[in-house]
């Protein structure tokens, strides 16, 4: 009889349906509830600090050449020491598509994919992230990496205090 | 029967009460229907609005009402204004003959807890579920859309095959309460439930009742993911509100009538008799949400299959052992 094995397809169709009634739902209501990510999820960008608490990036260009769609823009600048740093640095996380290829150019660990993962604003100039609001006091995934301990830092004196050197040209002063 | 203003004002009295009462219920029906089926696929369903999400059936309202009411340029307007009505009021109309509870004596005076009890209720019923398909036909073919076109001719064509069935899934009901009024018809299982006596007569009219609100798995003039909407699909706003409210007290009244002609309507050990009613009408009302949590849609030719070739000569069959057991016994 077809019939009674129909039928019986059905009635367990509905004890399998019945029985998930009272399973725990899988539901994570997002803005109360939020789940832990992975560690090595690509999420939002945050600019790490060396174990000193010094800044990492030395604004070398390396993840806004990287970048596929041009969403980091920075100017390098150089401190009294010589060693380079970023005078700003600006992501605008509205063009930003978190593939991690910045992450992957940077060759200070300064720039990171973070866990986070909510980029909710009204304004899409919100959206645009300075330098300060990347800037994280940790170490981020390497806790130990120094660049600089391991590079060295080739500059002994500021730029122009050697003997018989002059002060760097200011090469806005010398357009036409 | 002479009318008093008493008699008159406990009329309206009970007809503003059963509106007010079904109408809310079809709202938080659609609450607890999209919940249940929620939680049926491991999720919480609208829990957002208010505790638990009892605001949600107001939010939707405002909802629908706040949408543009769009007629397609080329639809028949009257009909196309006409059809949502045409599918909610006969819906509506079925619990004028559903007795809900015990006659209350109030005041010495004996109140029917039933609008009118009819002596040809079980006909009023099936007639008036034969003219609710009018709303789904005309609503189809004024919306001059293909879908909705296809969407109505579907439920034509289901409506022939599974009517018939119900009909006769009702009669050894019929037969054994000897009357067609709904009160006679409960009253004739104050000692047990035609459920009883009767199994298969209530497995056919249940499947008929899930062809009747046009739910899954015979759900075949919506059918969306084939037919867009069905019938619906060029309805918006709260035009849309009314077939949607009209399906859901469809679903009250075909689950009043299904514990009434088969679990014994209002009757019921140590609880009142309303709440004995509201239990069977809950659950009936689950089991039609269940059914859509669980079931895929059935092609229609194998509706008509089901309809014709198996229900309809099953039912048949189960008359005439009824008549032989009721003049053999």
């Amino acid at each position: 009889m077809p019939i009674l094995n129909d039928i019986k397809e059905i009635l367990t169709g509905l004890s399998i349906t019945f029985r998930h009634i009272f399973r725990k739902p899988v539901t994570v209501q997002f803005p109360e509830e939020r789940r832990a990510m992975p560690e090595r999820f690509r999420g939002s960008i945050v600019l790490t600090r060396d174990p000193d608490g010094a800044e990492r990036c030395v604004a070398c260009y390396l993840c806004s050449g990287a970048c596929p769609v041009d969403c980091i823009s920075m100017a390098a600048a150089e401190g009294e020491n010589g060693l380079r740093y970023a005078a700003w640095f600006r992501i605008n996380f509205s063009r930003c598509i978190l593939c991690g290829m910045c992450a992957e150019a940077c060759p200070t660990l300064a720039i990171q994919m973070s866990p986070e993962m909510f980029h909710c604003k009204r304004q899409v100039i919100d959206m645009v992230y300075e330098k300060e609001d990347l800037l994280i006091d940790g170490t981020g995934k390497d806790p130990n990496y120094n660049f600089y301990r391991h590079a060295g830092t080739g500059v002994v004196q500021p730029r122009g205090h050697g003997a018989g050197e002059q002060a760097p040209a200011d090469p806005r002063s010398l357009l036409p | 029967m002479t009318w008093t203003a008493t008699d008159i004002a406990l009329m309206l009295g009970k007809i503003v009460l059963l509106y007010a009462i079904i109408l809310t219920g079809a709202a938080y029906l659609v609450l607890a229907e999209r919940r249940i089926l929620g939680f049926l696929q491991d999720r919480i369903g609208p829990n957002r609005v208010g505790p638990f999400g009892l605001l949600q059936p107001l939010a939707d309202v405002i909802k629908m009402i706040t949408k543009e009411d769009m007629i397609p340029k080329a639809a028949d307007r009257l009909l196309f204004s006409m059809a949502p009505a045409m599918a909610a009021i006969p819906a509506i109309l079925t619990f004028a003959i559903i007795p809900v509870g015990a006659p209350l004596q109030i005041f010495g005076r004996q109140v029917n807890l039933q609008i009118a009890d009819l002596n040809v209720g079980v006909l009023f019923f099936m007639a008036l579920s034969s003219v609710a398909v009018y709303g789904v036909a005309l609503g189809g073919w004024a919306s001059n859309s293909k879908y909705a076109l296809l969407g109505s001719i579907r439920g034509l064509s289901q409506l022939i095959s599974y009517e018939l069935s119900m009909g006769l899934s009702l009669v050894p009901v019929v037969m054994l309460a000897k009357s067609l009024s709904l009160a006679d018809i409960v009253n004739a299982q104050a000692d047990m439930p035609f459920i009883v006596y009767q199994p298969v007569a209530f497995v056919i009219f249940l499947v008929s009742i899930l062809a009747e609100c046009r739910r899954i798995p015979f759900d075949l003039p919506e059918a969306e993911g084939e037919l867009v909407a069905g019938f619906h699909t060029e309805y918006s706003g709260m035009r849309f509100g009314l077939f949607f409210v009209g399906e859901y007290i469809n679903i009250i009244s075909l689950s009043s009538l299904a514990s009434l002609f088969f679990l014994g309507g209002w009757r019921g050990p140590l609880l009142p008799p309303i709440l004995w009613f509201f239990i069977k009408v809950g659950l009936f009302s689950f089991l039609f949400i269940w059914v859509r949590g669980t079931l895929p849609r059935l092609r229609y030719d194998q509706l008509m299959h089901l309809g014709w070739k198996f229900l309809t000569p099953l039912a048949l069959l189960n008359i005439l052992v009824t008549g032989w057991w009721l003049a053999l016994r």
